[in-house]
């Protein structure tokens, strides 16, 4: 039992104490499920706090590690081994973070089989927290398999009209990739004698045209999660489909494990693979930015039309991970917490309309500036945040990263072109022409359509629930510095073992 | 002191009453009683060889027998007592639904 | 006595400075957590007050600077820090920085006062009184952002100023945002004001990046400093820099090709129009090129295309402006075509006049919108008037569709509004150039400048300022002079004074803001070279000199007479060919039936030349059928053919997922059936035969069992034992 007691070990399975209580209550007993769950993930994000105030921002190395042998047969050698770095601390807080808003959005959307719910999503915390931690291959790969199971009857019980095919869909989706991933998973732990990540790092002796090999079978995996283009057809469904909720963490976390599996595998671990392919994944991340916001454009789907931008924003986060550069990756993170919280914050918006009207069609809703001022003025901070309006949050991560990959665009950099910024920063104007499309249709204009005359301005509850995204969406925009500070260790150390990677091809 | 060869005849013999017991006789009370004559036949052999051979294993066995066989009662008469329930009887022809 | 005390201990005021940010921040959080429960003049207080005080803290900054003409940075806290990017909120303070603080500030006060009486009746006029908190929470953002914007110092801080006044012209222009055309009109104009400047942006990240590949920094004064190495070494960098800021100059400063939003944004209230739309925002790209002067006079070749796009969009824009009839538009074509003199001043390194202009356009610009918007108010009043007085209301046509801002429903309003009547025209004879009001001095200036450096663009220049005297006559006489052609019109009623006030204030500054930069003292030239010297220090400076000598001395340029009479002869010239046309020719139109009536004497002279004049020689539809309609096109095939039909419905629900349940079918009923299944049953009947027999066995007698039992464990010890 001893083991339980490590900060991280507490982080991640502290849920599970929320899903025994759940166990002993009664179907009917819906509120006091609710406040089981609100208060089990308030204290899990009181406990990543905790484990923020143990960590040390000027340590590259992975810290508070847990290393217990768990299974060691046949000369597998598989550990129970967590820890964090610059690369997943600010990960893990987001999704403590996210969840307890998620929870309080549910209050009023979900009434039925309550208890079942959040069971669901405490679980779904569990397995998320358990993947950003988690530093053996072995270990990872369960808790990454793990997450699918809530979210799928999440998405399957809770959902929209056509929620069995979403919630099969996504589930054979990411499913197929993370085959593939299993079986490099299998050989690097049986060739390297330990599924241990850093150790694995460290032996640093996979021939490179192997490297390309295991890469490509590792990122099968991450660019469905992610999604990159063009493997993001299971993303609209599966949004347009999930509750509310679930559309929040799914865009705000469990699409981040997907460009995190980059970070923490692809990149230490196939450095050269890395440099190599560096151009082809810019292509694609460039290719799913201007794609997502066109695609945006054309929507009449609210969630849709959100979902869409998602493809557009990782695209960013993709760029500037490919920069393999200290402002491209610095930056990709920060956009990583970036999009969690203004797709997060945007799939609220569109979950409290939706409540109050039964439809997310843009052509219902018109004028809502006037009926519902708060959350006019609130949604709009959050599309301009979106979009990347200097002084909130999503411009410093996309102004890091286009200068990234600016950078990588030198001759003889990762990119070699300077097409690849250029190009992407249109999609800086495109998400104008989207976010502002979708404003003017739901929020601008003369209110033409009775059934909107009555809709009620937010609530308490509401308000209370976006105000702390809102805050950091503000925070973030005019002093990121913090943030940045977690990282820049760990980030630097990853560029020095890519750089070492790039002269050695050369 | 008696040898131990006449525990043990008297062992033996308690043993097969209540084997034949078990065999012949078709009231199921009865069939539990030879059970026990038959376990108390095993504790009367382990006692006389425990003595025999100054060892306290065998007198350890004996324990752990009767408080089996005290287990074995509980069940035993509950099992007999809703056996009775439905069927109405405790012969043990009466038990054949286990015939192919 | 206080004064000097002030200029000898002056350096300390630019300790001061962050509340440049500060006031205007404050201003906006009382109105916007508190605005609802006040009452709106002390909402309107707040909110003017807090950019009066910001004044008095620009103020301050240039008494120190008189003292301190170096000026100083005020660190305010680190922004992003990544590797080599270290980027920070620090402002500036220096002469340029400090004369656009002056501006924004004092013509923002004066705009901010001039609202409280105007939002009053706009309110009310378009029937959400609500709106006045919120119409101030935005105004005083704008000020916040525009602050940001000019006092930044490095690049990145001015960019965050630069798309947060972007924000703020956005909201405000569709402030009215369920009116307009079709209910949605004044969105949409808002929309397109926010995207055509986001296409300047792009440009600006990208002058952003290239800047950060040379020079490893954003921050003015370092970049300044390595400009003439860098410039040595890679030649283009500077270039490529210099002319994607140009893209971002055209998208702000409303120039060829991105003006096209300036026009719509008209569509946000008259003081918007007046303090973003022609005083402050759209002038920030000649800030921009002002300040980046260093980087520009390396590159002439930029240098030319930046006064070529200035002098073009002059010209250009000077041609729309005849043919409109919208009080408002025809001022804001005047306004891009002015942002062209200034442009193409600044872009040949005439910055000290581009600068000059850029202060007195802001007076008397600002001045030609207040007044059109008292001149609407009156209007406005007087339709209520007659709408309300039932004699009128017969006579009157057309009541419902009565357009205030209209020419051709104005007319003899010199009468019926003297104060509107006299700033106007002190104004519109500054923007026209007549002597000895403001915008003479300025304008010849940077005619000056042009005849010397680039003759053509002289050329460019003058016919533009003849165009401006003639919409400048035009305006003046269909609004003020003659009878009124409508109702409304001849009831028209003069503004409150809290408006006309500000409308005396700016028409003074107006007619005198010329003694700013007189021939011979210039006074504004010797306060801006401080800073213009000290960022082209060293061999900057002597490269610069290279490139124009002149230019590098700026404002040094005497006073040529020849320039000044042919530009004075041109604007009356102008003045009187528009008294002949909207006088003489307007009197005589009186005779022909209004049926066939021309609505414009100069339709009937020019025909089609005209219509080009009054649809804005058809760019908007030419930005339709080349970049939006093909963008709309191709979004909607992307997301409904290829995403959707051939990726999401025909490759994943038919190709994979049907092909899979295909081979599913085929194991399923071949495979499976047919063979496995086989032998499965084949096995199965074997086993029930054998277990047909072997059911005898089983009597389900206990005492068989048992003895079943017992025989096999006396076979077992048999065996054992006899073994």
């Amino acid at each position: 039992m001893n083991f339980l007691l490590y900060p991280l070990t507490m982080v991640t399975f502290f849920p599970l104490l929320g899903v025994l209580v759940l166990l002993f209550l009664k179907p009917e007993q819906k509120n006091a499920a609710r406040w089981t769950a609100l208060i089990t993930s308030l204290i899990t994000f009181g406990i990543s706090i905790a484990v923020l105030a143990q960590f040390d921002r000027t340590n590259p190395d992975l810290q508070l590690v847990i290393n217990l042998p768990w299974i060691q047969v046949a000369g597998w050698n598989i550990a129970f081994h967590m820890g964090v770095d610059g690369l997943s601390i600010l990960l893990v807080l987001l999704t403590t973070f996210l969840t307890p808003i998620s929870i309080l959005s549910t209050w009023t959307a979900v009434e039925d089989r309550v208890k079942d719910f959040m069971l669901f999503f405490l679980l779904l915390e569990v397995g998320m927290v358990g993947v950003f931690v988690s530093l053996d291959l072995f270990l990872f790969y369960i808790f990454w398999e793990f997450t699918l199971v809530p979210m799928y009857f999440l998405i399957g019980i809770w959902g929209g009209p056509n929620r069995m095919y979403a919630a099969i869909k996504f589930f054979l989706y990411t499913m197929a990739g993370s085959i593939l991933m299993l079986l490099a998973v299998l050989w690097l732990g049986i060739q390297g004698g330990t599924f241990s990540v850093p150790e694995l790092v460290a032996q640093d002796n996979i021939p490179a045209n192997l490297q390309t090999w295991l890469f490509l079978a590792f990122a099968a995996a991450f660019a469905i999660k992610v999604p990159m283009w063009p493997l993001h057809s299971w993303l609209p469904d599966a949004h347009v489909e999930a509750p509310t909720a679930g559309s929040v963490i799914l865009a705000g976390v469990l699409l981040k494990m997907g460009t995190y599996g980059f970070l923490r595998f692809n990149l230490p671990l196939f450095p050269q693979a890395a440099v190599q392919l560096a151009p082809l994944m810019g292509v694609l991340a460039v290719i799913g930015i201007i794609y997502g916001a066109a695609v945006s454009y054309a929507q009449q789907d609210v969630k849709k039309l959100v979902a869409y931008s998602s493809v557009s924003h990782l695209g960013f986060v993709m760029l500037g991970l490919f920069a393999l550069n200290p402002q491209g990756i610095q930056g990709g993170i920060l956009q990583m917490i970036n999009h969690g919280l203004s797709t997060g914050a945007l799939f609220l918006i569109v979950g409290m309309i939706y409540e109050r009207r039964h439809t997310r069609d843009m052509d219902a809703f018109g004028g809502l500036w006037k009926i519902m001022p708060v959350y006019g003025a609130l949604t709009l901070i959050v599309t301009l945040s979106s979009m990347g309006l200097p002084g909130l949050n999503g411009f410093v991560g996309e102004f890091t990263i286009l200068l990234g990959a600016w950078e990588a665009g030198q001759v003889g950099g990762p990119f070699g072109s300077y097409w690849y910024a250029g190009l992407a920063a249109i999609g800086v104007i495109l998400a104008a022409v989207y976010m502002l499309y979708m404003f003017q249709k739901v929020f601008l204009g003369p209110v033409d359509k009775d059934e909107n005359r009555s809709l009620k301005d937010l609530n308490w509850r509401e308000i209370v629930t976006l105000a702390p995204l809102l805050v950091f969406i503000f925070w973030i925009g005019l002093y990121p510095r913090p943030f940045f500070e977690l990282m820049a260790p760990s980030v630097d150390k990853l560029v020095q073992i890519l750089q070492t990677a790039a002269l050695a091809i050369r | 002191m008696l040898p131990v060869g006449y525990y043990i005849a008297l062992s033996a013999i308690l043993f097969t009453l209540g084997a034949l017991g078990v065999l012949i006789r078709r009231n199921s009370i009865v069939i539990f009683m030879s059970i026990e004559l038959m376990l108390n036949a095993g504790n009367l052999a382990f006692v006389a060889f425990a003595r025999a051979y100054q060892s306290l294993s065998g007198q350890i066995f004996v324990f752990f027998i009767m408080a089996v066989a005290a287990a074995e009662v509980a069940v035993g008469l509950a099992l007999i007592v809703a056996i009775f329930q439905t069927k109405r009887s405790i012969d043990v022809d009466q038990l054949n639904t286990m015939q192919g | 006595m206080i004064f000097s005390e002030v200029t000898s201990a002056g350096a300390q005021f630019f300790q001061w400075v962050p509340l440049i940010l500060a006031f205007p921040l404050a201003g906006l959080l009382i109105n916007m957590f508190f605005g609802g429960r006040l009452p709106e003049k002390v909402i309107g207080i707040v909110g003017s007050s807090a950019v009066v005080l910001t004044f008095v803290v620009a103020v301050l900054q240039a008494i120190s600077l008189v003292g301190h003409p170096e000026g100083a940075v005020v660190p305010l806290a680190d922004w992003i820090h990544i590797g080599e990017l270290h980027l920070r909120w620090a402002i500036q303070v220096d002469t340029l920085s400090v004369t656009m603080m002056l501006v924004v500030s004092g013509v923002g006060s004066l705009i901010h006062i001039y609202a409280i009486g105007y939002m009053h009746e706009d309110v009310r006029h378009n029937g959400d009184p609500g709106r006045y908190q919120r119409f101030f929470v935005f105004f005083n953002l704008f000020i916040l952002a525009m602050m940001v914007l000019v006092s930044a110092d490095n690049y990145l801080m001015l960019f965050v100023g630069w798309e947060g006044v972007g924000l703020c012209s956005y909201l405000l222009i569709g402030f009215w945002y369920d009116k307009g055309e079709g209910g949605i009109g004044n969105a949409m104009a808002a929309k397109k004001a926010f995207v055509t400047n986001r296409v300047g942006d792009f440009g600006f990240l990208l002058a952003a990046f290239t800047m950060f590949g040379a020079f490893r920094s954003f921050e003015f004064e370092s970049v300044f400093r390595q400009a003439p190495e860098v410039a040595a070494i890679i030649p283009s960098a500077i270039m490529f820099i210099t002319l994607f800021m140009l893209l971002g100059v055209t998208g702000k400063s409303a120039q060829l090709p991105l003006f096209v939003w300036l026009p719509d944004a008209m569509a946000g209230p008259t003081p918007v129009s007046a303090l973003i739309h022609a005083a402050t925002m759209v002038t920030a790209g000649v800030y921009l090129v002002a300040r980046s002067y260093p980087l520009y006079s390396l590159v002439p070749e930029a240098q030319f295309w930046v006064t070529m796009v200035g002098a073009l969009t002059a010209l250009f824009s000077a041609t729309i402006a005849v043919g409109q009839f919208d009080i408002k538009k025809v001022l804001a074509y005047s306004t891009i075509s002015q942002l062209g003199f200034m442009v193409a001043a600044v872009g040949m390194g005439a910055t000290v006049a581009g600068m000059f202009h850029l202060v007195t356009h802001a007076f008397f610009k600002a001045l030609l919108f207040l007044s059109a918007g008292s001149v609407i108010l009156g209007l406005e009043q007087g339709h209520h008037h007659v709408e309300h007085d039932p004699v009128l209301r017969k006579k009157a046509k057309n009541l419902h569709h009565f357009d205030p801002q209209d020419m051709r429903n104005m007319g003899g309003l010199r009468t019926r509004m003297p104060i509107t009547f006299w700033v106007f025209t002190i104004g519109g004879l500054a923007l026209a150039g007549i002597f000895p009001l403001a915008g003479f001095w300025s304008k010849d200036e940077i005619l000056l400048e042009a005849n010397h450096l680039y003759s053509w663009a002289y050329i460019i220049l003058s016919i533009a300022a003849f165009f401006t005297a003639f919409y400048v006559g035009r305006q003046l006489l269909m609004v003020f002079f003659g009878e009124p052609r409508t109702e409304p019109a001849a009831h028209a009623k003069e503004s409150p004074p809290v408006m006309t006030v500000p409308l005396m204030i700016l028409a003074g500054l107006s007619a005198l803001g010329g003694l700013l930069n007189l021939p011979g003292i210039h006074t504004f030239g010797h306060w801006l070279e401080h800073t213009l010297e000290a960022a082209t220090h060293g061999e900057a400076a002597e490269v610069a000199a290279e490139v124009g000598a002149e230019a590098a001395q700026a404002g040094a340029l005497g006073f040529d007479l020849g320039i000044a009479a042919i530009s004075t002869a041109l604007a009356v010239v102008a003045l009187g060919l528009a008294w002949y046309l909207y006088d003489r020719r307007y009197k005589q139109m009186l005779d022909i039936p209004p049926a066939k009536r021309p609505d414009d004497p100069l339709r009937s002279i020019l025909g089609p030349v005209f219509t080009g004049m009054e649809r804005k020689w058809w760019v908007d539809e030419l930005y339709w059928a080349v970049l939006l309609n093909p963008y709309i096109a191709l979004s909607k095939f992307l997301a409904q053919v290829i995403d959707w039909r051939f990726w999401h419905d025909w490759f994943h629900d038919v190709v994979i997922a049907g092909g899979f349940k295909w081979i599913t079918r085929l194991t399923a009923v071949r495979i499976d059936l047919g063979g496995i299944d086989a032998i499965a049953n084949g096995l199965a009947t074997v086993t029930q035969g054998l277990a047909q027999q072997m059911r005898r066995l089983q009597t389900g007698y206990v005492r068989n069992y048992a003895l079943s039992v017992f025989v096999g464990v006396v076979i077992i010890l048999g065996y054992l034992i006899l073994r």
